[in-house]
């Protein structure tokens, strides 16, 4: 118990830390709010009460110090303050944005996860025969890809080519939101998965592939072998066993993977989820919202990490120890 | 009566191929020219300094070389030559290594499934039961991990690890690396025990002196090669013993004077042609560059042309 | 007496013909090293000529698919996407030279500096584990955007978000060496700590150092063509590889798939390229694979 406050404290350290690192990048910007949201056209016929006024708005003649606090005050009361593109409140337009790539980034997870482990333990069990250069290839392959170009091509097989699912949007466009079915969300929400999963399957395989390798050449499976075990026998009793741990690790270390692949993924299909959305307001200078992305997808990555520390030490028998010792 | 050899291992070599420098591949020798016999109910102890590839006999009797290991020569088994297939078949069964320390166990398998390689039939529970209370281990063993086990408890789990599958060959690698005298007398003392059951048992170490307590036969190797071979009880004094090599060895003994030479066995590439002693030898002349065969002498072999036998032959 | 024939000694393997020249694994990992190296080279310098090319327009031209005397097709300006393509490779290749460069720099001051002293080392965890806090692309765009979003936003932004890994390695390897025999007693021996350092552990980190640097470019590159096909990097006239994908984009709908295909096929190769010669070079200075 002991092990997990301390490792949360730890956790929510780091959360304050990233949110000053965060403050300071966006307000190092010289990115002018308003000559990028309302345009410099508009600004020049404007009057300079007027100019006062969205100045106040988007906070831009206050301290550094004062203005992160503010924030920081209002975000620990679950404020996260007005969005200045979307006009709306930061929590809200994040929870919508959240809720649609959660079936995207959740789904992308899960399969990457399992298919990869799957094919790093195959890999790795076959060392140097042809299933382990095949899959070897395709990690190196993949691994070789920016992302987005991999869901480029997949948007050209199968939404220009063969026509079988939508280019875009995670809804049929001009369909009011009422006549959406679920079955028309995951048709949408099909390519950016398929997108995300295949590229992380090649990053869970390699290194599940290299675990196994560790395995493999230790002294106990040698052991094993010298007393008669066979692969099958191998495999169940010490790898799978031994490969388990890293790999739960490995598993959790991907959600900031999935987090950044769906950023790409999403502007290629024009899928309205967290990704695009930070990319929106990268590019808008929308302050609120950026630091909002930042924060959230922060927690989630950090809880994952988290998640992770404390399945380890539920987990392996030497650390459970250590701590009923302690 | 002579009793019936279990293991027969002659000339047996295993070499590597080996990047040396950037890019030429070499091919190093590590054990040259191996024989060894081990019988039923017979403790043999194939003794050498560190260095001489004697750990390779082990891996190369069961067939777990590396894949850039060669291996040349003929090991037998009850008579019969033995392929790799042979050898996978009958390890783990027939014949079986006592691991050297704790890294050759799984750390995340409790001893239980770990001596009974995760079978959870009623017989090899009851097997590992009776193992274990063999060595009057507490039946709470069989729930621990690797890392929990400690000092005395280790070397006896480790040496069930080897009987729970009633081998007749057990092969020992090694099995008192820096233990104190008394636990390392003991451990030695379980082995003897094992050979009066009728198993037959291949040791090897470089601790001669231990050695010499519990072997019926002593196997000099030097440099990768089997120089002498003979009972232990030749060992009682330096005239019975034949090779060069082996006098020195019986003179370095504390017991015997504790006299040090210089008996540094050349490095693996640059070894000489014939015996490979010959650097470090008294008695050494020309002829001793050419091939030396391992001949009879007396109960056992040896490999000089200066002994009683060899001259007299000539 | 028998004399088994030699065989391989734990799995039957088929004997190999043994062709004239044998060569073995190291020579091949060098051949191929060099090729690789001669590859991008030849790509980085070819980029450049067609700088001009790639500029030019011609409307007669436009959304000409691959043929002949456009291997790459057109687009929709009639410039030639091979020209366009090999310069905005070239500018890939360049940029990820100097990112990846200084990433690895800042990865052997980081990593030798946390190993050296016990504060540095807690500040370095904890610098590590802030930054991957944060998902890289975020990252990324919070840098971009705080420098402005141009090409000095880019080259910050990845030379900032790829030392990581490196550092960690540099670390442990500097801590193992601090342990090891012949470093300690040239300490006791009196040899200061600049000639051990430049003695001793530079000859033994610079292998494992120089693989991390060819294996980083690869990483610079692909991150920063996905910051600039986002909208963050180079400006649009740049022929950047990013800026032709997003581009492309409006345009594969209609069914101009080259547009997007072979820019990033070309792309791709050019990151495997990287990825060949880092991992040769990993095979050739690597100790353990002398027994392959």
């Amino acid at each position: 118990m002991r092990f997990v406050a301390k490792t949360s404290l730890r956790m929510a350290l780091l959360l304050v830390c990233v949110s000053i690192l965060a403050f300071a990048l966006v307000s190092a910007s010289p990115v002018d709010p308003l000559g990028a949201n309302v345009g410099q056209a508009a600004l020049g016929s404007m009057s300079v009460e007027q100019i006062a006024k969205l100045e106040t708005y988007w906070g831009v003649n206050e301290p550094p110090v004062r203005r992160y606090l503010a924030w920081a005050g209002d975000f620990i009361r679950g404020d996260m303050g007005i969005s200045l593109l979307y006009r709306r409140n930061v929590a809200l337009v994040l929870a919508e944005k959240a809720s649609n790539s959660l079936l995207l980034m959740l789904s992308a997870w899960i399969l990457s996860g399992a298919l990869g482990f799957a094919l790093g333990i195959a890999a790795g069990m076959n060392r140097e025969k042809t299933a382990d250069r095949l899959i070897q290839g395709y990690c190196a392959l993949i691994a070789s890809m920016p992302v987005f170009w991999l869901a480029l091509l997949l948007l050209t097989v199968f939404a220009v080519l063969l026509r079988v699912l939508p280019i875009g949007l995670s809804v049929p466009i001009g369909m009011e939101s009422a006549a959406v079915t679920f079955a028309d969300r995951l048709r949408h929400a099909t390519l950016p998965a398929l997108t995300l999963s295949v590229a992380g399957i090649a990053n869970i395989a390699l290194h599940t592939r290299e675990k196994v390798i560790d395995v493999m050449s230790s002294d106990y499976v040698l052991f094993a072998m010298a007393r008669g075990e066979g692969r099958r026998s191998i495999l169940r009793l010490h790898v799978l066993r031994n490969v388990l741990l890293p790999a739960v690790t490995l598993q959790f270390a991907s959600i900031s993977e999935v987090f950044g692949g769906s950023v790409l993924v999403e502007q290629v299909f024009s899928y309205p989820g967290l990704g695009q959305t930070a990319v929106r307001a990268g590019l808008g200078g929308d302050v609120p919202l950026l630091m909002g992305i930042t924060v959230v997808s922060a927690i989630i990555v950090l809880l994952g990490n988290l998640a992770a520390n404390i399945l380890y030490g539920v987990i392996d028998p030497r650390m459970r120890s250590g701590r009923e010792r302690a | 009566m002579e009793k019936t050899p279990l293991l027969e291992v002659k000339n047996l070599r295993i070499a590597f191929d080996q990047y040396s420098g950037r890019f030429s591949k070499n091919n190093l020798g590590m054990i040259r020219d191996l024989s060894v016999m081990v019988r039923e109910g017979e403790l043999v102890a194939v003794v050498g300094p560190s260095g001489s590839g004697k750990s390779l006999l082990a891996h190369g009797i069961l067939g777990i070389l590396p894949d850039n290991a060669e291996i040349e020569g003929e090991i037998r088994f009850r008579g019969t030559t033995m392929t790799q297939r042979c050898k996978e078949s009958l390890r783990g069964n027939e014949i079986a290594l006592v691991p050297q320390n704790l890294s050759y166990l799984d750390p995340l398998l409790r001893m239980g499934p770990q001596l009974r390689k995760g079978k959870r039939d009623a017989k090899s529970r009851q097997k590992t039961r009776e193992i274990l209370a063999h060595y009057s281990l507490n039946e709470q063993m069989e729930r621990m991990y690797p890392f929990e086990l400690s000092g005395g408890m280790t070397r006896r789990i480790l040496i069930s690890t080897a009987l729970i599958d009633s081998p007749s060959l057990v092969i020992a690698d090694e099995p008192t690396p820096g233990l104190d005298e008394k636990l390392a007398r003991r451990v030695m003392s379980h082995f003897r025990a094992i050979a009066d059951d009728g198993a037959g048992i291949l040791l090897i170490t470089h601790d001669l002196e231990l050695a010499l307590e519990v072997a019926d036969r002593i196997s000099v190797i030097y440099a990768g090669t089997s120089i002498e071979d003979a009972a232990a009880t030749d060992f009682l004094h330096e005239e019975t013993l034949r090779h060069p090599y082996t006098r020195a060895l019986w003179r370095a003994m504390p017991r015997n004077g504790f006299r040090v030479e210089n008996t540094a066995q050349p490095c693996v590439a640059k070894i000489p042609a014939g015996c490979p002693f010959q650097q470090h030898c008294a008695a050494a002349s020309g002829a001793c560059r050419r091939e030396i065969p391992y001949r009879r002498a007396g109960e056992g072999f040896v490999r000089c042309i200066h002994t009683e036998e060899a001259v007299a032959a000539t | 007496m028998n004399v088994q024939a030699k065989e391989p000694a734990r799995r039957p393997n088929p004997p190999r013909a043994t062709p004239r020249f044998q060569i073995n694994r190291r020579q091949f990992a060098l051949i191929l090293f060099l090729l690789a190296v001669l590859s991008l080279t030849a790509v980085a310098i070819a980029g450049d000529r067609c700088a001009s090319i790639a500029m030019e327009t011609d409307f007669t031209q436009k959304n000409l698919a691959p043929c002949l005397s456009h291997p790459f097709g057109t687009d929709w300006m009639g410039r030639d996407m091979l020209a366009r393509t090999l310069t905005g490779l070239s500018l890939s290749v360049r940029l990820g030279l100097l990112t990846a460069t200084a990433s690895a720099a800042i990865a052997a001051l980081m990593g030798s500096a946390a190993a050296m002293n016990k504060t540095l080392d807690a500040l370095f965890s904890w610098l590590i584990d802030l930054v991957m806090g944060v998902p890289h692309i975020l990252l990324l765009i919070l840098i971009s955007f705080a420098c402005g979003r141009g090409f000095r936003g880019v080259v910050i932004g990845v030379t900032l978000s790829h030392w990581m890994s490196l550092a960690r390695v540099i670390r442990s390897e500097v801590l193992q060496l601090k342990q090891s025999a012949y470093v300690q007693i040239a300490a006791k021996l009196g040899a200061s700590h600049l000639r051990i350092v430049l003695r001793h552990m530079v000859p033994n980190l610079l292998p494992q150092f120089l693989v991390g640097l060819v294996l980083l470019f690869p990483h610079a590159i692909l991150h920063e063509a996905s910051i600039t096909f986002l909208g963050f990097g180079l400006p649009p006239e740049q022929p950047a590889v990013g800026i032709i994908l997003s581009e492309s984009m409006q345009y594969l709908v209609m069914g101009r798939w080259w547009l997007a295909v072979f820019p990033g096929l070309l792309l791709v190769t050019g990151v495997l390229l990287f990825g060949v010669a880092g991992n040769c070079l990993r095979s050739l200075t690597n100790p353990a694979s002398a027994n392959e």
